[in-house]
């Protein structure tokens, strides 16, 4: 809230100034907007500084000020405690497991579908196809979460795998929809001199088409990584076994008895975060480049 | 000769009188390749979202608990989900906080992508930083702020004497709800700043140019120009945050569990509840018209879409 009334005002103020670097003199940097862009960035810095300062203190050293103080001397012993209390190392194969198998089958399933679809467009029983996968835009999980629970168990997929299938299944929608549009881009020129080379569809496909894919295929990789590691609705409700639950989901069982000691709570917090944050800075160029592309078309 | 004409007019005959094939001929014409990538795709689909929907669609008019033997009551369901209170407050409680979290996140999305847009210095460590959230769980930034909410704000607005956050929102009935739409919006709004800088990339400069030569100040360039050039990203941002703020669960369960009471209990919450209180059948008449509504919030952003002349 207190965002909306520090930059609602200067929102406007350097629309004209933005255009003026593109022009052959260049413009001057606008210091005030920087100066209030660095302000606003706190309420995103200061939250992460506070998990950091927390999960390095002692409850001491928490008890003494407001929790904004600079930990001091600093408490690694924390994530030790954190790792063994929460089985850390089992959790994280579990998180690392679903989102393996999501990101895998995200990209094979969708793909493939998508450049079957796209390529056969003239006959409408693939028109249609097209429009029913779409259908899965518009149900939220909440509405099926009840029959798939039962469905998944009587299967015997409530286990990381089916969270993992599941995944893989709420977002073909989405993920064809990306393929598709990116596959209409690729000239069908190519597929045509690899048949006349001797290629059948399964090579075309393999040599030709998946290696033009890629950028895309990146794109929706680090959503489904992403999604996947994120998620608590899903794994919490289809998991049978606690054993078995990913991250988000191991950090809610232990919530009630982390509460005697904040400190341990915020280093597992931190252990929980810290794979999304590395994967998004190391790869950034692409989630952002991704989500643009995927949104103008 | 006459062994092998044979054979293939047999060939035919069985094709013709199979009707498996002729089933085969008329839905897929294509070569077999092509149907065994899309198939598998469509197959599980109808096995594990489709069935399951229409399966919770027919329960909702059984009195089904969630195993055992069940019977048909018509729509009892869906007459006493509207009456219960529970129910409706959970709805009160979802439309209000996806309502006043769309407005925030757009809002507040909309000033920082221009921002980030604008001439300013360490452009590319801002943007990285404004973007951040969006990979973080929810449910665990929600850990992460029940903590800076509860026990560091109350500290410090005592100390200040700022009266309104010197006692915990999260456990102040009225008020609770404020605290899940900061921290729903802290994680959202990373996301719709990049569709909004997408948007702001496509102008082109000329119409700027035209503009200040014309003498339009700031204000009115972003009234009659941006933001109507936005127009259709703003359609999408609505689209999908609304959505997802409707879906809204880990951040409730992270910062409240639902509470104070179920002064945050989200619809997703209650239907969930469901499978734990024997109400199976009860709620999927919940989550029926849960659908219901969505769908037609989604073919109304939809259709001003399409009006306004943009496409998904």
């Amino acid at each position: 809230m207190a965002t909306q009334v520090t930059t609602a005002p200067v929102a406007a103020p350097q629309v004209g100034v933005r255009r003026r670097r593109r022009l052959p003199e260049g413009g001057r940097i606008n210091w005030g907007l920087t100066g209030i862009v660095a302000l606003v960035s706190l309420i995103i810095l200061i939250p992460l500084y506070f998990a950091i300062a927390m999960a390095l203190k002692s409850p001491a050293q928490t008890g003494a000020g407001t929790g904004f103080n600079f930990p001091w001397p600093l408490q690694w012993g924390n994530f030790r405690a954190a790792w063994d209390l929460t089985d850390f190392p089992l959790a994280f194969s579990m998180s690392l497991l679903v989102s393996v198998i999501a990101v895998a089958g995200e990209i094979l399933v969708s793909a493939l579908a998508a450049w079957s679809i796209v390529r056969n467009w003239d006959h409408w029983q693939f028109r249609a196809t097209f429009v029913y996968l779409m259908l899965a835009l518009f149900i939220p999980f909440p509405v099926v979460a009840l029959p798939q629970v039962k469905l998944t168990a009587a299967i015997g997929l409530d286990n990381p795998f089916g969270v993992a299938i599941l995944h893989i299944m709420f977002q073909l929608a989405f993920n064809v929809l990306l393929f598709s549009a990116y596959i209409r881009s690729i000239p069908v020129e190519l597929e045509e001199s690899a048949r006349i080379d001797g290629c059948t569809t399964v090579q075309t496909f393999r040599r030709v088409v998946l290696p033009l894919l890629a950028p895309i295929a990146a794109t929706v990789g680090i959503f489904a990584f992403l999604q996947s590691w994120n998620d608590f609705m899903m794994p919490q409700l289809i998991t049978a076994n606690p054993k078995w639950q990913t991250l988000p989901v191991v950090q809610y069982l232990f919530q009630d008895q982390f509460t005697t000691n904040f400190n341990v709570a915020f280093a597992s917090y931190l252990m929980a975060l810290l794979p999304t944050l590395v994967v998004f800075l190391i790869a950034q160029r692409w989630v952002v480049s991704g989500i643009m592309r995927g949104s103008i078309k | 000769m006459t062994a092998t004409a044979l054979r293939s007019q047999r060939t035919a005959d069985r094709a013709r009188r199979n009707p498996l094939l002729m089933v085969k001929n008329v839905l897929f014409p294509v070569a077999p390749t092509y149907l065994l990538m899309v198939i598998p795709a469509i197959v599980l689909f109808t096995f594990f979202i489709v069935y399951p929907a229409v399966q919770g669609a027919l329960w909702s008019f059984t009195n089904f608990v969630g195993y055992g033997s069940s019977k048909f009551i018509g729509i009892a369901n869906y007459k006493a989900a509207l009456a219960d209170p529970t129910i409706r407050d959970s709805y009160g409680f979802t439309l209000l906080f996806a309502v006043t979290a769309c407005i925030v996140t757009n809002a507040v999305a909309m000033a920082l992508a221009i921002a980030l847009n604008a001439k300013i210095k360490w452009r590319t460590g801002f943007r990285t930083i404004f973007f951040m959230p969006m990979v973080l769980s929810g449910l665990i930034v929600s850990y992460i702020f029940t903590f800076i909410i509860g026990t560091s704000v109350p500290i410090i607005a005592g100390a200040i004497h700022f009266a309104p956050l010197e006692s915990d929102i999260l456990a102040n009935q009225h008020l609770a709800w404020l605290g899940i739409v900061f921290v729903a919006s802290w994680v959202a709004i990373p996301g719709a700043i990049i569709i909004y800088l997408a948007g702001l990339v496509s102008i082109p400069s000329e119409v700027y140019e035209a503009a200040s030569i014309d003498g339009a100040g700031a204000w009115k360039q972003f009234q009659r120009m941006t933001f109507p050039l936005l127009f259709p990203f703003f359609i999408i941002n609505t689209i999908l945050t609304f959505k997802a703020f409707l879906n809204v669960y880990d951040i409730c369960v992270g910062l409240t569990g639902g509470g104070p009471g179920t002064a945050t209990t989200s619809v997703a919450q209650t239907i969930f509840n469901g499978f734990f209180n024997g109400d199976y059948a009860y709620q999927m008449a919940n989550a029926v018209i849960f659908f219901l509504i969505t769908l037609l919030f989604a073919l109304f952003q939809l259709s001003v879409l399409r009006r306004r002349g943009g496409s998904l």
